[in-house]
């Protein structure tokens, strides 16, 4: 079977992840053609299923101007989409335990400003407490973003997905790409069903599976598959608005409007990539829930009702791959984002169509160069 | 974790004392088998048999023969040397790691017990979980004054408590008519059983008929059917019902319940009510062998999902299988000899006994369970929920715990939603404490016709421990390694 009812792409996207969907929207909204393939369906994977969180609080500097430039399409997000997404800005805030910490964050502060960017600040305790009333009292201060929030993750990567088709945009769900093949000067994507699709331009976004993709041109890349892991707890009383994360232990912690509460942050489960699994790791989930003890003694009695994670792409060294291959012209990853790239998922897809239709972006992704591995 | 023969090592796992449970655990112990049997409830049983060791009930008559047999099943138990722990609720059942390092492969069960999680290692896991009753939304099912028959039989079977004031029973199936006659024999007031069984049922079920002729049940449950038929009203073809908080021309909303109007041959009518009893059907609960990754099917007969097994029960992940009417809707006495089959292949499995001992011993329970299951196809047949009660319209809540309707499942499926996990995402349905149990299958059927393709093709939510809710404080005092702290501190 062949897709010739409908014109040929000009660009074929594979997966159909938040990333894959921003690329989509992005190349659409410049009038080019583009056919998304996923291997199962939108959202199915690390996209629908993350935290939500909107974060530039803490970010690798390399990401911080992307980031920077991402959070300003999120406050714009319902002029991008037509929706918007559930998100909200209450902030991020970034607790320190101790002197120590707030000494770290304090330093942090001092690298970014230094570099021009001024989103995060040092706050002491008092105003810990009154952004946080709920925090416990050991807590010294914090590291604040107060132009972050939340949105939800399935309904982002929907309504991504929708706009897209809106202006043009074609999604074949349901069957994996397994073969890659350029051929005077036109991409052949060959899908498990047996199906074959042309275009010139192909773009990898295939999440946690990326790297089979940047195999396929000769292109290996270190990618690990993680599964972070989340819960979530039956409701309680609305008591907290922003997104809180701890400086010396691993956690994100938010309330939903509805009054449950998301607990997670990164605290990895196991994933078995071919099977489209994860399992959780309760010693883990335990040490988070041990997090949550220490600072938040008002949620001691609530009751975890569900805890899940999803598969994801991490690099070595925590930052993604985009841009163009380093191998074969007319090839693009964005893949690679190490559990923080549902926040980037805005901007990495108008770098990606700028790359595609200009050649170029006007932001700095030199360091997110997929030839950084190569020995 | 823990050296084999500690507090927390056994060789097999029962989860869930029902008729299933007790039959598998006593065999398996009998034989040697180091064993766990747990169940959330404070006293063996499960839902037939619930409370058989306490129940207030004195008066043998009331509940029946078919309930006392379980006081039979106590004694091997007791005899086998099986560890017992009542009040235990396992909430994780993690399958075994192909990746172990030296090869070992035992499996991690979760369990909260006297309000304390722990982790419990064994090698294989008895899933005995019985069944749910199916869901039965239709407006105003979250009144307060309606609820579950099975929910109300517990009381009865625990406390001796009956409905008070005006009582109306709804549905179909044989457990509507077990409870609408042990309230007889209580004494209890009955207004009135609005009969949903559809008519064109009938026609469907008649070719079944002669191997139900043969089922142990018929005589029992043809007695039981026609003294209630005797002693109460009892409406048919009913085909539509509603739950109203106002009496005649209110408003339903606020409030509780005072009245139920059902459809009959095409009109309406209204009777009062305080309590109204709804019923059509058990299903298997699947939670935990969902949770735990065993594959399943949908069943287009008992229009349930069931997890797919071999006839020893085994499921798709090693060292789990099932037993009972978790596995698919067979009865107590079908669950009893499925308990002693999974509990032979498990000592198979284990070693302990080899092939042809497996097959000869099982030989009687095989009979046993045929015998048990027969007829099954025409009560099946006759009692399958007409659509207007599996499919609700628009306005009917079908996801209790997140309020979600029916028209919203339909307008995510318009969006893109093509299954329930996409509709969980979107809507949220399914992401209450009850994971699914009350709103599953309905929004899995509702998908499906929308849809126009069978619920087959749509699947079912994929679910994750914790199956049952645990206490954040729990949850934090779960025994933790040194190395599982420092991998957090370093990431
Ligand atoms: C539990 C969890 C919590 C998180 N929390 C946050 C957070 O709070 N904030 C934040 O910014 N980030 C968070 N993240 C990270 C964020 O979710 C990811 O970085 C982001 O969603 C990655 O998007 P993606 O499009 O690259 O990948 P994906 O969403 O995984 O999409 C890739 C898609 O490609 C498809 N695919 C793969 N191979 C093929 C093939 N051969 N053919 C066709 N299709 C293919 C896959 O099926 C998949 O759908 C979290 C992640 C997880 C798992
Ligand atoms: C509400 C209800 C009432 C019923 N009443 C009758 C009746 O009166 N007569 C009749 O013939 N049939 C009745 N049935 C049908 C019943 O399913 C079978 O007859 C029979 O009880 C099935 O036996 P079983 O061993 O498979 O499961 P069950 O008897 O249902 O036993 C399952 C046990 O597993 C336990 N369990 C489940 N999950 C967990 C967990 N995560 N952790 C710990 N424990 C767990 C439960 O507490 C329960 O005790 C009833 C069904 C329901 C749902």
């Amino acid at each position: 079977m062949t897709a010739t009812a409908s014109p040929k792409p000009d660009v074929i996207v594979i997966g159909g992840g938040l990333h894959g969907c921003s690329a989509a929207l992005h190349l659409s909204m410049r009038g080019v053609r583009v056919l998304v393939l996923e291997k199962d369906h939108v959202a199915r994977h690390a996209s629908g299923v993350n935290a939500g969180g909107v974060r530039q609080l803490g970010r690798h500097v390399a990401e911080v101007p992307l980031s920077v430039a991402s959070m300003a399409l999120w406050h714009g997000i319902r002029d991008l989409v037509d929706d918007d997404c559930g998100f909200e800005s209450h902030g991020q805030i970034k607790v320190a335990e101790t002197e120590a910490e707030l000494e770290t964050v304090r330093a942090r502060v001092a690298v970014l400003n230094a570099l021009g960017f001024t989103h995060e600040e040092v706050i002491g305790q008092d105003e810990l407490r009154s952004l946080v009333p709920a925090i416990a009292d050991h807590c010294v201060g914090a590291l604040v973003s107060r132009g972050d929030g939340a949105a939800i993750p399935f309904r982002t990567t929907f309504a991504f997905r929708r706009k897209a088709i809106a202006l043009g945009a074609r999604f074949q769900e349901g069957g994996a790409v397994t073969r890659l093949a350029r051929n005077g000067g036109l991409w052949t994507v060959e899908t498990a069903d047996g199906a074959k699709y042309e275009a010139p331009v192909v773009v990898n976004a295939a999440g946690a599976w990326a790297d089979r993709i940047a195999a396929q041109v000769g292109e290996p890349v270190p990618l690990e598959v993680i599964a972070p892991m989340l819960m979530i707890t039956a409701r309680v009383a609305p008591f907290i608005k922003p997104v809180v994360g701890a400086t010396g232990r691993t956690l994100s912690f938010k309330q939903f409007p509805n009054g449950t509460v998301l607990i997670g942050g990164g605290l990895l489960g196991r994933a078995v990539r071919d099977e489209n699994r994860t399992e959780l790791d309760f010693s883990q989930v335990s040490v988070n829930a041990r997090t949550v003890w220490d600072l938040f003694p008002c949620m001691r009695g609530a009751t975890i009702v569900r805890s899940w994670a999803g598969i994801e792409a991490r690099m070595p060294d925590q930052i993604p791959v985009i841009g163009p291959s380093g191998t074969e012209p007319d090839l693009y990853h964005s893949f690679g984002f190490s559990a923080h790239g549902f926040q980037l998922g805005p901007i990495v897809g108008r770098i990606t169509a700028d790359l595609i239709t200009a050649g170029s972006t006007d932001l700095p992704i030199d360091p997110f160069r997929i030839g950084r591995f190569a020995a | 974790m823990s050296a084999q023969g500690s507090k927390f090592d056994f060789d097999i796992a029962v989860v869930g004392s029902g008729p299933a449970g007790l039959a598998a655990a006593a065999l398996a112990a009998s034989k040697g088998a180091s064993v766990v049997l747990l169940d959330e409830q404070a006293e063996p049983g499960g839902q037939i048999y619930r409370a058989v060791t306490e129940t207030p009930v004195r008066d043998r008559k009331v509940l029946g023969p078919d309930y006392w047999h379980g006081a039979e099943l106590l004694g091997p138990l007791r005899d086998s040397g099986a560890t017992h722990w009542p009040g235990t609720t396992v909430w994780s059942v993690a399958r075994p790691r192909e990746d172990a390092a030296d090869g070992s492969r035992p499996i991690q069960i979760g369990l909260s017990r006297n309000g304390a999680a722990s982790m419990l290692t064994v090698r294989h896991v008895i899933l005995a979980t019985g069944a749910l009753e199916r869901p039965f939304p239709i407006p105003g099912w979250t009144l307060p004054g309606v609820l579950g028959a099975g929910a109300a039989q517990v009381l009865l079977k625990t406390s001796g408590l009956v409905p008070s004031g005006a009582t109306v029973m709804a549905g179909s199936g044989p457990l509507l008519w077990l409870l609408a006659w042990q309230y007889l024999q209580a004494g209890a007031r009955i207004d009135a059983i609005l009969d949903t069984t559809p008519r064109e049922n009938w026609r469907a079920a008649l070719p079944l008929l002669p191997g139900f002729l043969r089922s142990p049940y018929l005589g029992k449950g043809m007695k039981l059917m026609l003294d209630v038929r005797r002693k109460l009203t009892v409406i048919g073809n009913v085909t539509s019902l509603r739950a109203e908080s106002g009496l005649a021309g209110g408003k339903g909303g606020e409030g509780v319940l005072k009245s139920v109007v059902y459809t009959r041959n095409g009109t309406e009518h209204r009777l009062p009510a305080d309590t109204l009893l709804l019923h059509h059907g058990v299903i298997p609960n699947l939670n935990l062998a969902n949770a735990t990754g065993c594959a399943q099917r949908w069943d287009e007969q008992q229009r349930c999902w069931r997890p797919t097994t071999d006839e020893w029960g085994a499921t798709s992940v090693e060292g789990v299988s099932l037993a009972g009417d978790g596995a698919g809707i067979g009865g107590a006495r079908a669950a009893e000899e499925a308990g002693r089959l999974t509990a032979l292949d498990a000592l198979y499995r284990l070693g302990r006994i080899g092939r042809e001992q497996r097959d000869q011993s099982a030989a009687p329970f095989r009979a046993a369970l045929d015998r048990a299951l027969t007829g099954r196809a025409f009560l099946d047949t006759l009692y399958t929920p007409a659509e207007a009660f599996r499919v609700p319209a628009d306005d009917t809540i079908v996801c209790r715990c997140e309020e979600v309707t029916a028209g919203a499942v339909r307008e995510a499926v318009r969006l893109g939603c093509s299954g329930p996990n996409q509709a969980k995402s979107f809507l949220r349905c399914g992401m209450g404490p009850c994971q699914g149990r009350l709103c599953g299958p309905t929004v899995t059927e509702v998908i499906a016709a929308e849809r126009n393709v069978s619920p087959a093709e749509v699947g079912y939510y994929r679910l994750r421990p914790p199956v049952k809710p645990i206490t954040l404080a729990e949850l934090a005092a779960l025994p933790k390694t040194d190395a599982d702290i420092d991998a957090v501190f370093k990431h």
